[in-house]
């Protein structure tokens, strides 16, 4: 049906219509409102068969949800910015150990300094750790890409992050379609485990594995992931099909047939590109974009295939890889190789400054005279912090960054006389 | 697209108040998307929600920073907060308070005088709801200054959003203000 | 001295911070010299029993060491309000690191000062219900186990506030939170579960365990007046209504700490060494509803079936039986 809801309730719908066994959480902004939603689902009934379990950190929260699945329960959890951190070791352990959950990471900043708005910092520190990372645009793919998350997290055992722009996503409020359950039961079977802990047929889970076979593992791993780079177009096609609209997939690139400047970005900030895209083309410029959905896997020969005939790439990356540049360029470069063209980073929205198409279309003109350098800052505020390097060439101060910028904002820190 | 910035403090309801604007919209078969600024304040704290209403899909994801609509809640706001900013020249002013803009020393804004009104938003919730919540009355008011939304929508988006008496007076609230608003408008053109 | 002097804004009278007593007999608060060491302007919510319940501790910490305090702060609603960047609210040396390590940031800094040589300066780690009893559980743990010379303060407003009103190990049952709906066939907060953090600590032994309310100012200020002067892990758990998550009025952030105090249910006790050394008893015992009426958060108990308020009344009864606090 279709409803004006908010993000957060439409992603707890989709969850819910999945049919969780066991929800684990521990509230942090922006998460908090899909988990509360779930909440209540299961205190009223309307998620039936399901344990909710508040639990006292987000390590707890993955690990419950790591026992669970072991134990064969089909297990959800969501959380972002330092509740991923803080549960990184589990988020490994669970991408190691091959279990296939489902986690929706509310993209938030890090901190320090503290920020509770957008950006990618959080699930890029983890995007290593053995799980496939999806990357929603709109409300309508995040709920999505969660009932497709469990077919593919169960099909290949592995988990899977759903990520959505915190703030951006999870609080708007704008018309989605929720699928009917019968049609969710029908494209995602129930949980048959790869791997459970059973008395009738008792497995070790978890064993020491030395020099002489970790390097499989890994690689086995990573197998895993070049499967689903097969599997995530195949799941996008079977939705497709079953609920009428295309979400999901490895990458959709827009307008780019004839585009010398394509424009590749992960999530809700290509609807904002895309306008500005629009904009561009009426004024004749040969601009398109590329939205990026599946990060890890990355999908090299989608983003090659789309890039190689233009002349120049500019990626938008809302998190930042301090002392080089943007993860998302990474992957891009790689799939270019051995291809000769401009690319450009631009590293925009940090800690949820907001990415205007004002902003954008200033930068993409720059690009388009190739007037960039390799790595750019959307909307800095260049004054600022010309003047705290400045104040640092010719005075030593040690302490924290944000603190030491007072002094240009003109504010004392307090001391006591 | 026709959007809308609605300003107010924590506590008021303006993210409540952007949603049942654009639930309206909605239920008039149009695109609308309603978003909060985002804070982390408390309740006293000066606020902003936004609105957007469209009759295509809308993919824009930046905030409103140029508004066609402002709702002002609460007329303390009026000179702490920089609340006319990017306000297009054709752009409406709804401010919740007794005062005429006169009063409210906003005579010299540069935008069309029938445009820019201020009425009694939270006496009249008082009156149909018991409670100083502006909310209602300020969306109803919207319709009858902007016709960009039917008062009938509005009414059915708040019959949504809450239910039994509060539903119904709140529906009371935003009637009257649509009445009262439109009537004051005619007085200004007459 | 504080950067900016105390005002009283209500003036001619003397009932303003109990003026009418004997100077010695005064609070701290009472006190134009005191330092107002979280000053106002901060972002609080109205009648927050949180920022009175930290501006109270620590004006007594600083009295009691002659201003030589430094403190740290978990994550959470006093993290959050007392410093909207570029703004600060405090007047003390202050910082905040994350959620769940303001136990272990503050050993490290008295590390520090030990090494430094600077004996005099103490350390105090603040942080909330949720800091405190779940997530920075372990950390304090570990800073009670080594008897590190910290002074922890728990402001205990029975839920995560700051991201809207969760349910934490504090949260008492039959309360409702966004994660405890009032929905179901038992709605609110379940009975059975919780943790008592004041009883946990005192299990660690170390020197000093007090609870205390923002309703019992002397005896607050007492207390930390007494922590200062004692070396070693010490802990205060202190309880600060919270108008936005209890539902109550603002006005009656005080009124429903000392109805907590009167009913049993907060129990008001010192202890050393793991040893409960003194209690307040309840003057005049009141019955849980006179407390759970004051607050939207316990509003579905009061329906037809008002067997959770007598399950409540229980808890308060049992506490005044284990903590002795029937006035002889
Ligand atoms: C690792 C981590 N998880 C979650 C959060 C989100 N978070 C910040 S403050 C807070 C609630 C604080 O509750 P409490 O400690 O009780 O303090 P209060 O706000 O109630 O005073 C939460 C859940 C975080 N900052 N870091
Ligand atoms: S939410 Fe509660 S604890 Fe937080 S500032 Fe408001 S009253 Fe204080
Ligand atoms: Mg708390």
């Amino acid at each position: 049906m279709l409803q004006q809801i908010e993000g957060s309730r439409a992603i707890a719908c989709g969850i819910a219509l999945c049919r969780p066994e066991v929800v684990c959480a521990y509230p942090i902004t922006p998460q908090t409102h899909i988990v509360e939603a779930l909440s209540e689902m299961v205190r009223t009934g309307e998620l039936e068969n399901c344990e909710y379990i508040n639990v006292e950190s987000e390590f707890a929260a993955l690990s419950v949800a790591i026992g669970a699945s072991s134990a064969g329960a089909r297990s959800y959890t969501a959380t972002a910015s330092q509740g991923l951190l803080y549960m990184a070791e589990a988020v490994y352990n669970a991408g190691g150990l091959g279990l296939p959950i489902v986690m929706t990471i509310g993209n938030r900043a890090i901190g320090a300094p503290i920020n509770i708005w957008n950006d990618h910092s959080d699930s890029m520190a983890l995007r290593d750790a053995g799980w496939i990372q999806l990357y929603a645009e709109t409300n309508q793919e995040a709920l999505d890409l969660h009932i497709q998350a469990f077919k593919l997290a169960e099909a290949l055992s592995c988990p899977v992050m759903v990520c959505v722009d915190g703030f951006i996503l999870t609080h708007a409020y704008e018309q989605i379609e929720i699928p009917e359950a019968g049609k969710v039961d029908a494209f995602l079977p129930p949980f048959d485990p790869v791997q459970v802990l059973d008395c009738m047929d008792p497995v070790s889970i978890g064993a020491m594995v030395g020099p002489e076979a970790f390097m499989e593992v890994r690689y086995l791993q990573h197998y895993k992931q070049l499967r689903a780079l097969e599997m995530i177009p195949e799941i996008a096609k079977e939705f497709s099909e079953q609920f009428g609209r295309d979400s999901g997939g490895l990458a959709r690139p827009y307008r780019i047939a004839d585009a010398e400047t394509v424009v590749v970005a992960l999530g809700s900030v290509n609807g904002t590109v895309k306008d500005v895209v629009d904009e561009m083309r009426e004024e004749g410029h040969l601009i398109g974009s590329l939205c990026v959905v599946s990060f890890r896997p990355f999908p090299l020969m989608e983003v090659r295939a789309c890039l190689e005939n233009s002349r120049r790439v500019v990626v938008l990356e809302k998190s930042f890889s301090v002392g080089l540049g943007g993860p998302l360029s990474d992957g891009v470069r790689k799939s270019l190789s051995g291809i000769a063209l401009r690319g450009y980073t631009v590293i925009a929205g940090l800690g949820g400054r907001a990415i205007t198409k004002k902003s954008l279309k200033g930068i993409f003109a720059k690009a388009e005279m190739d007037e960039l350098e390799l790595l750019n800052f959307l909307d800095l505020d260049h004054e600022i912090v010309a003047r705290q390097i400045m104040r640092e060439r010719e005075t030593r101060r040690s302490g924290p960054i944000a603190e030491n910028l007072l002094k240009s904002i003109g504010t004392v820190a307090s001391r006591i006389a | 697209m026709f959007q809308v910035r609605i300003h107010g403090r924590g506590g008021q309801g303006v993210v409540t108040g952007a949603e049942m604007l654009a639930l309206a919209a909605f239920l008039e078969g149009r695109y609308s998307q309603a978003f909060p600024s985002f804070g982390s304040e408390r309740m006293g704290a000066p606020v902003v929600a936004f609105c957007r209403i469209s009759d295509q899909e809308i993919r824009l994801r930046e905030p409103v920073t140029m508004p066609d609509a402002l709702l002002i809640q609460d007329p303390t706001l009026l000179h702490q907060v920089d609340l006319f900013s990017g306000l297009s020249k054709s752009g409406f002013i709804l401010i919740n308070s007794g005062k005429s803009p006169d009063e409210l020393g906003l005579s010299g804004l540069p935008y069309p005088e029938d445009h820019l009104l201020a009425f009694p938003a939270t006496e009249i919730a008082l009156k149909h709801i018991g409670r100083p919540l502006p909310n209602s009355s300020l969306l109803g008011g919207f319709c009858a200054l902007t016709g960009e939304i039917g008062i009938d929508s509005l009414k059915e988006a708040i019959g949504r959003r809450f239910s039994g008496k509060t539903a119904k007076d709140n529906m009371a609230a935003a009637e009257a203000s649509f009445t009262i608003v439109g009537e004051s408008m005619h007085a200004a053109t007459d | 001295m504080s950067l900016q002097p105390v005002k009283f804004y209500q003036t001619g009278t003397f009932t303003v911070g109990n003026r009418l007593l004997d100077e010695s007999l005064r609070t701290v608060q009472a006190n134009m010299q005191r330092t107002n060491s979280l000053n106002s302007g901060h972002r609080a919510c109205q009648g927050c029993g949180e920022a009175l319940g930290a501006r109270y501790a620590i004006d007594a910490a600083m009295r009691a060491t002659k201003n030589r305090v430094i403190a740290t702060n978990a994550t959470g609603c006093l993290e959050v309000f007392s410093t909207p960047y570029p703004e600060t609210s405090w007047q003390i040396p202050w910082m905040h690191s994350v959620f769940g390590n303001a136990a272990s940031v503050a050993t490290g800094i008295a590390a520090a000062l030990k090494v430094k040589k600077k004996s005099d300066v103490r350390v105090i780690a603040q942080g909330g219900d949720g800091g405190t009893t779940d997530i920075g559980f372990a950390c304090l743990s570990g800073m009670f186990e080594r008897n590190d010379d910290v002074l922890y303060l728990c402001y205990d407003n029975e839920a995560y506030m700051n991201t809207g009103v969760q349910r934490s190990s504090a949260t008492p049952p039959g309360a409702r939170t966004a994660t405890t709906p009032a929905v179901g066939i038992h709605p609110g907060n379940a009975f059975g579960t919780g943790k008592n953090l004041p009883l946990i600590a005192m299990a660690h032994q170390i020197p000093y365990v007090a609870t205390a309310s923002v309703a019992n100012l002397h005896d607050l200020e007492a207390k930390v007046e007494k922590a200062m002067g004692i070396c070693g892990a010490r802990y205060i758990h202190i309880y600060v209504p919270c108008p936005l998550g209890w539902g109550s009025s603002p006005s009656d952030t005080i009124k429903v700490a000392r109805l907590a105090v009167e009913t049993g249910l907060f129990p008001l006790f010192e202890a050393e060494h793991g040893e409960i050394v003194s209690r307040i008893p309840i003057r005049n015992k009141v019955p849980v509803e006179e407390y759970l009426k004051l607050q939207k958060r316990f509003a579905h108990l009061f329906g037809e079936d008002r067997s959770a308020i007598a399950m409540i009344q229980e808890i308060a009864d049992r506490n005044i039986r284990k903590f002795g606090l029937e006035e002889a």
